[in-house]
């Protein structure tokens, strides 16, 4: 029960996109068609799957305080200021993986996500999530990962409904200097509140 | 060698190519910081900082930095200056490092570190890199003091904590806009800030 609570509040209150700002970056660059925001949105859930698990394992025994433990003499060591490098490293590391792996066994679906693997290292929201996994401290690796999920596809779902808003808008007759950018930002603004009728939602 | 027109250099990230409002970059970590005025001036202040010396110490290592690994090498010498700003942050500042919580890691995927880095440190001297660094921090500081100034104000009656708006009008049944603190407002105040700033500068409507 606990899994599907943490599940639902990932995708819907703690929204990457609406309540963090997170992956913000990309989120407006891409989002021009369905299409391709879509594969962009796929492609995040399934980094932030493989990258949110490790690095949960490693803050669990390498960084926070007194997690070295397991080696004996090592109980003191704090390495917490390390977190930001260790983490950086292992998702730009694993983002090469991922786009070796899926373009050697899977050339369709490499052809479609090619160019948005390597971006996908530098958006916030994969980043984020494991920073937010350390200030959260979960129980174990099962909670980490259903966060991932669940905030993976929060992110798929804004992306891919500002991308259809964003389509179907280029027929609307916006003000000129609004036009583009602007008009994107009062519509995330206006899409924010939207989700913001989640809040407070327990299961 | 080229000359280097450093008025340009200088001002030309603050208006007219300001990293946020035109470029687009860099906004994923910074809109949840503007809430509180001080929040929002700790975090310009560390941004100007870590893309000034990112880009001078990426430019004083570009020649030999392998073209194939570059990202890599870029992304561990951000993480280290972001590394030296928030343990300087924890020990001079903790209360505000507390609010700032995950945002001040966040600045190693800041787009505008990175983007500056690849657009103009990889390929200029490190003199104007760490120039070029530090005027793109404070056209992106200075969009984020603009919307938190506002935020504040409307949201809370304070700046800086201080009471600006006088318990009079609170009496005569004036309200703080509680709506402005929540985070979809500083997304419809950007839009505005982009309105009034392709407004007046025609060249940069898109069509």
């Amino acid at each position: 029960m606990e899994y599907l609570s943490l599940f639902v509040k990932s995708i819907f209150v703690d929204n990457m996109i609406f309540a963090y700002f997170l992956g913000m970056c990309s989120y407006l660059a891409v989002s021009k068609n369905v299409k391709t925001a879509s594969g962009l949105g796929l492609a995040v859930i399934f980094v932030l799957l493989i990258t949110l698990p490790v690095n949960y394992l490693l803050n669990k025994y390498v960084l926070s305080p007194g997690a070295l433990s397991w080696i004996p003499g090592m109980e003191g060591v704090d390495l917490s200021f390390l977190s930001f490098i260790v983490f950086i490293a292992v998702i730009a590391a694993i983002v090469q993986i991922v786009e070796m792996v899926v373009e050697k066994f899977s050339p369709a679906l490499y052809s479609q996500l090619g160019i948005f693997l390597p971006l996908i290292a530098v958006n916030c929201a994969i980043l984020g999530a494991s920073l937010f996994m350390q200030e959260k401290d979960f129980v174990n690796v099962g909670e980490a990962t259903v966060y991932a999920l669940g905030s993976g596809i929060g992110w798929f779902l804004a992306i891919v409904s500002l991308a259809a808003i964003r389509e179907k808008m280029s027929y609307s007759n916006v003000p000129a200097p609004l036009k583009g950018l602007g008009i994107t930002f009062i519509t995330v603004g206006l899409m924010g509140m939207a989700f913001m009728t989640f809040m407070g939602i327990q299961l | 060698m080229k000359d280097i027109n450093w008025k340009e250099t200088l001002l030309n990230p603050i208006f007219k190519g300001n990293p946020i409002t035109v470029l687009v970059l860099g906004i994923c970590s910074s809109l949840a910081v503007t809430v509180q005025l001080k929040g929002a001036c700790v975090m310009a202040l560390s941004v100007i900082i870590v893309t000034g010396l990112s880009s001078f110490v990426v430019s004083l290592i570009r020649k030999s930095i392998p073209n194939r690994i570059r990202i890599i090498v870029q992304l561990v010498v951000v993480a280290l200056m972001v590394i030296l700003v928030d343990q300087v942050l924890k020990a001079y500042a903790y209360s505000v490092s507390k609010t700032l919580s995950v945002y001040v890691g966040l600045i190693i995927t800041n787009c505008i570190v990175m983007g500056r880095i690849e657009a103009y440190a990889l390929g200029n001297k490190p003199i104007p890199s760490l120039l070029d660094g530090l005027a793109n921090g404070a056209g992106y500081g200075m969009i984020l003091i603009i919307v938190a100034f506002f935020r504040e104000l409307l949201g809370s009656g304070t700046l800086f904590g201080f009471r600006i708006i006088p318990e009079a009008f609170y009496t005569a049944g004036y309200m703080n806009n509680g709506l402005v603190i929540l985070p979809p407002m500083a997304l419809i105040l950007l839009g505005c800030i982009v309105w009034i700033q392709r407004g007046v500068q025609k060249d940069l409507q898109e069509k």
